[in-house]
């Protein structure tokens, strides 16, 4: 029996296949899903803010693009799926109200798509495919065994990406 | 100023601000009462410093649809207020509110007329529970034009967990039930910038200035 294993907010975890990983209901925040291909090792990262190093309470891993990658990564490598062979999708980054100006806050869902992107292209984890920004908020569910990501939004028809 | 530690707030700062809670929603109610012109009820609210991956939980699910209001705090206090309410919540206030003349479509739909409805109703709500805050505290707060989205709750929460998510790893929700008719279900979450609570509690006299 596979089961579904959940991931909040500012979290992340590791599955193998045949299980899946999901979280509900993202927003701004952005789900980025990791896997190796061959083994079908792969991960689910919840992270809600860009950059780590823009914050001084930063202790928080999974919060972060640049950390929670990063950790993502590793937890996916630990293991035993193989560093080089990494692929990822990306969905949510959405912007849930329509501010007319304000901060840059309002725009923190672009930014953490942004972010999310540059960690990955740094770490040379290639982004096969992605559903980002609009202002819907998405559930996602991910299947290392055959890198399907699935996307669910409210009044809308399911997506696989 | 002292700097307040969302994360490790002592029980006497966090039952003040359980207070100010109370006293706001208070307000809101009696608000909301006056602006349907009947009888609202209202329970002690219920006031918890919440993890960001218990939030959803909290609201009756992450993929439960709700109705929010957003709106911008300025003045001597800044940060931003959410009034959240379920759909069964915002389709009865709304349908009140244009005396039956809203349309009844499906889940999620709402007319422009019923939209501009609930903006003047999380407005008049978030509001009133700002303007206890002010007289409280004798500090100058205003609300900026509301936003309002209907969406999942985790999607719709992740915007002031992101806001608070810059200080910390909690946030602070005030439930708020109320009741004409029927069980309403309503709730407030104030995002105050990280020295508006110092702000608030000093003007208070409960810390020096």
């Amino acid at each position: 029996m596979s089961e579904i294993i959940k991931v909040g907010m500012a979290d992340l975890k590791v599955v193998k296949s045949p299980n899946g990983v999901t979280t509900l209901g993202l927003g701004s925040c952005v789900g980025i899903a990791i896997r190796d291909p061959i083994t079908k090792i792969g991960g689910l990262a919840h992270i809600m803010l860009p950059d780590s190093t823009a914050i001084r309470n930063n202790t928080n891993i999974p919060k972060f693009a640049d950390t929670g990658i990063e950790e993502l990564v590793k937890q996916v490598v630990a293991q035993g799926a193989s560093r080089a062979r990494l692929v990822a999708k990306i969905a949510g980054g959405a912007q849930m109200f329509n501010f007319s100006s304000k901060s840059d806050m309002v725009r923190v869902g672009d930014r953490n798509v942004a972010a999310c992107k540059e960690k990955l292209a740094a770490m040379r984890i290639p982004i096969l495919a992605q559903d980002t920004g609009n202002s819907y908020g998405r559930t996602v569910i991910f299947y290392p065994e055959t890198g399907d990501f699935v996307i669910r939004a409210v009044g809308k028809a399911e997506t696989v990406i | 100023m002292e700097e307040i530690n969302v994360e490790r707030m002592s029980q006497e700062y966090f039952d003040i601000l359980k207070e100010l809670g109370n006293i706001g929603a208070g307000n809101a109610t009696t608000a909301l009462a006056q602006m349907l012109q009947c009888k609202v009820d209202m329970k002690v609210p219920q006031v918890q410093l919440l993890e960001f991956k218990e939030v959803g939980e909290m609201v009756g699910g992450a993929e439960q649809q709700m109705t929010a209001i957003y709106l911008g705090v300025e003045g001597e206090i800044t940060g931003s207020i959410m009034f959240l309410m379920d759909m069964t919540t915002a389709k009865h206030l709304v349908s009140k509110m244009l005396m039956g003349m809203g349309s009844n479509r499906g889940i999620g739909g709402f007319t422009e007329m019923e939209l501009s409805a609930l903006l003047e109703i999380g407005n008049i709500i978030a509001g009133s529970y700002l303007n206890s805050l002010s007289d409280l505290t004798r500090l100058t707060i205003y609300p900026t034009i509301p936003s309002i989205a209907t969406d999942m709750a985790g999607a719709i929460l992740s915007v002031p967990a992101i806001e608070f998510g810059v200080y910390g790893d909690k946030l602070l929700l005030i439930q708020t039930q109320f009741s004409d008719e029927i069980e309403l279900n309503g709730y407030f979450i104030l995002v105050p910038d990280v020295d508006s609570y110092s702000k608030m509690l000093a003007s208070l006299g409960i810390i020096s200035q």
